[in-house]
């Protein structure tokens, strides 16, 4: 995409994409329609205005660094600057795919993921159909005021809360083990825990606000399924089953396909935090590694290029997901 | 959902379980913040030996007074005031009169802006051009590097967008237009007034965002009067005990840093209170804006 596009520039692509669209022959667009999509353009003027704050800033700070990406290509020194740095190819990938810590940040980034999907992605959806089976009151009205509120604790104080639920010495959570008699864990210190503990205390902190939207598809449903089942003698896990979770499953598949858009970057900020030297065999992802390697050790064409294959494989995964999704359901993003 | 008919007994069983599920559900939510609460409070010797564990142990305000007396606190708590107001300021400004084009259906273009802002949802150059362009521009070390570089986001722009254009009727602007008012009084006049539930969903997103983030502040601030309190936070909360708890220490060690780590546990739990007070005291109320910016979104996936 060019960055450098002006104003001007863009909006004669609108007046040719807008006359091309309502009549099929785009060779010749009538001159009386060009004509009316012209005065349209000049009597709504001011909303070019309305959208000029967010289209400057998209472009300023999101198609601009799209166009920085290009260090990732070459050996960037800050000095040259983007355009005055020297090409050299596919170097610094070549030196990731090559590095002895290529197919652990590979493994990591997709386990913790996986793992977090297989765990996360499913829960909202039970807790929803649950809620769903209460009758409205306090009851249900407490379950969800109290699930959905660690949805608003910022990740620095959830990771905190873990640092200290699960302090080896004085955490809650090891006075407990200690009461039931077993040693205490070393959770933080140790790989082989990291992964549940960033993935568990997420769904301690999401489940909940995870079943709005669920909960929003279900009221959608029409009574008159549930009515006449009852008549056919349908116990409630029959309507659930046959009723309630069809009813979902369009939802499910578009937060499937934008979890898996988000895939490789969800979370970072949380790992970020949790990481220690004891725990990063496990913990080392690959924006993780981003972060440490471009803004802490200043490799900053290294580390773009590591961004940059990640950013391809994310939106290579939408794609293929979404494509699946189409074939296979008819619901997708696109 | 109305049981006009007798329930069965699997039906009974499955109420049980259900009530008793969502029960447990509940417990385990509510457990860690009720914790907190009561640690905050307590005698820091009793936290720490697991002595209490539910309710406040040695009643003890000690913690809530450090905090206070804490400058760096205060500090990071008024730069984060800031940064929230002033950033929400601005992403109203951007994303409301953006979304409201956007709805237009007479809005040349309007296609092919959303296309271009929703790319970025999708592929971005990452974190390292951002960081790069962001110094370039100067703002390292500015307040600008807080509120610009995330002045929108293009999910509350569809939001927005699919709100205006289901509650605001086409007629109206019709009618508007015939009488000669212009796009901008139209916005100002009759759109804004009509759109409250979109205008406090969206301060509350992006406030919250604000409020919470730390990221923006880790990468672009190194100034310390510049910090916001999650910054400050993260080093009473990660960094202090990230180095005690991973280190290996000895019996006598550990006896020289007691003192020291009770008063690190003392304020732990009390900043973790402060820091999220002015969520959990807006949060009741605003339970349902909240609830609705979520469920406008899932209209249109």
């Amino acid at each position: 995409m060019s960055t450098s596009s002006s104003i001007a520039k863009q909006q004669e692509t609108e007046v040719r994409n807008g006359s091309t669209k309502p009549n099929l022959k785009p060779v010749n667009p009538k001159p009386q329609l060009r004509q009316k999509k012209i005065k349209k353009i000049l009597q709504n003027w001011q909303l070019y205005l309305f959208v000029l704050p967010s289209f400057l800033y998209f472009i300023i700070f999101h198609y601009i660094p799209m166009y920085g990406l290009q260090i990732a290509f070459k050996d960037f020194i800050p000095a040259l600057g983007i355009w005055g740095s020297e090409w050299v190819g596919f170097e610094h990938f070549i030196r990731f795919f090559e590095s002895y810590y290529f197919w652990d940040l590979l493994k990591n980034t997709l386990v913790i993921n996986l793992y977090e999907l297989v765990v996360g992605f499913p829960l909202p959806i039970i807790l929803a159909l649950l809620l769903n089976e209460v009758k409205d009151g306090i009851y249900k009205r407490s379950v969800q005021t109290v699930t959905y509120a660690p949805h608003f604790i910022s990740v620095v104080v959830m990771a905190g809360m873990i640092i200290a639920f699960l302090s080896p010495a004085t955490g809650i959570i090891n006075h407990f083990i200690e009461f039931l008699g077993f040693e205490p864990i070393r959770f933080l210190a140790d790989p082989d825990w990291f992964k549940s503990v960033f993935v568990l205390s997420g769904v301690w902190q999401n489940t909940g606000w995870g079943t709005i939207i669920y909960l929003a598809a279900l009221a959608g449903v029409d009574m008159q399924q549930h009515e006449a089942a009852i008549v056919d003698g349908a116990t409630r896990l029959q309507r659930i089953w046959y009723i309630n979770i069809p009813a979902l499953v369009p939802t499910m598949i578009i937060l499937l396909i934008l979890n898996i858009g988000n895939f490789l970057a969800v979370g970072f900020e949380k790992i970020l935090l949790l990481q220690n030297p004891l725990n990063l065999e496990s913990s080392n992802v690959i924006a993780t590694f981003v972060y440490t390697s471009g803004l802490l050790e200043a490799q900053y064409s290294f580390a773009a290029a590591v961004g940059l294959f990640n950013a391809v494989i994310n939106a290579a995964l939408l794609i293929a997901v979404n494509q699946i999704a189409k074939k296979r359901s008819e619901t997708s993003l696109w | 959902m109305g049981a006009v008919i007798k329930e069965t007994k699997a039906d009974k069983t499955f109420k049980i379980f259900n009530y008793s599920f969502l029960f447990i559900a509940l417990m385990i939510v509510l457990y860690p913040l009720i914790y907190i609460v009561s640690a905050s409070v307590s005698d820091p010797s009793a936290v720490n030996s697991g002595e209490m564990w539910f309710l406040p142990k040695g009643f003890t305000l000690e913690g809530y007074k450090l905090i206070f007396e804490n400058e760096q606190i205060w500090k990071g708590y008024l730069n984060t005031i800031f940064y929230t107001v002033l950033g929400t300021l601005i992403n109203l400004a951007v994303t409301l009169p953006a979304a409201y084009a956007l709805a237009r259906k007479d809005f040349v273009g309007r296609g092919f802006l959303t296309g271009l802002f929703v790319l970025t949802m999708f592929f971005s150059g990452g974190l390292i051009p951002t960081y790069l362009l962001v110094k370039d521009l100067g703002m390292i070390d500015t307040i600008w590097a807080m509120v610009l570089p995330n002045a929108a986001a293009v999910w509350n722009i569809i939001i927005s967008r699919i709100y205006f254009q289901v509650t605001i009727p086409t007629e109206l602007e019709e009618s508007a237009r015939m009488d000669g008012c212009s796009n901008f009084k139209m916005f100002m006049k009759i759109v804004l007034p009509l759109s409250a539930p979109i205008i406090a969903v969206m301060a509350l997103f992006y406030g919250v965002g604000h409020w919470n983030g730390y990221f923006n502040a880790l990468i672009y601030l190194s100034d310390k009067d510049l910090y916001p309190l999650q910054l400050v936070l993260r080093e009473i909360l990660v960094l202090q005990e990230m180095s005690s708890s991973t280190a290996n220490i000895t019996e006598s060690m550990a006896e020289a840093m007691h003192s020291k780590e009770q008063l690190a546990a003392i304020i732990k739990y009390g900043v973790m209170i402060v820091s999220t007070l002015p969520i959990i005291v807006v949060y009741p109320f605003l339970q349902r804006y909240f609830v609705k910016g979520v469920m406008i979104g899932s209209l249109k996936g």
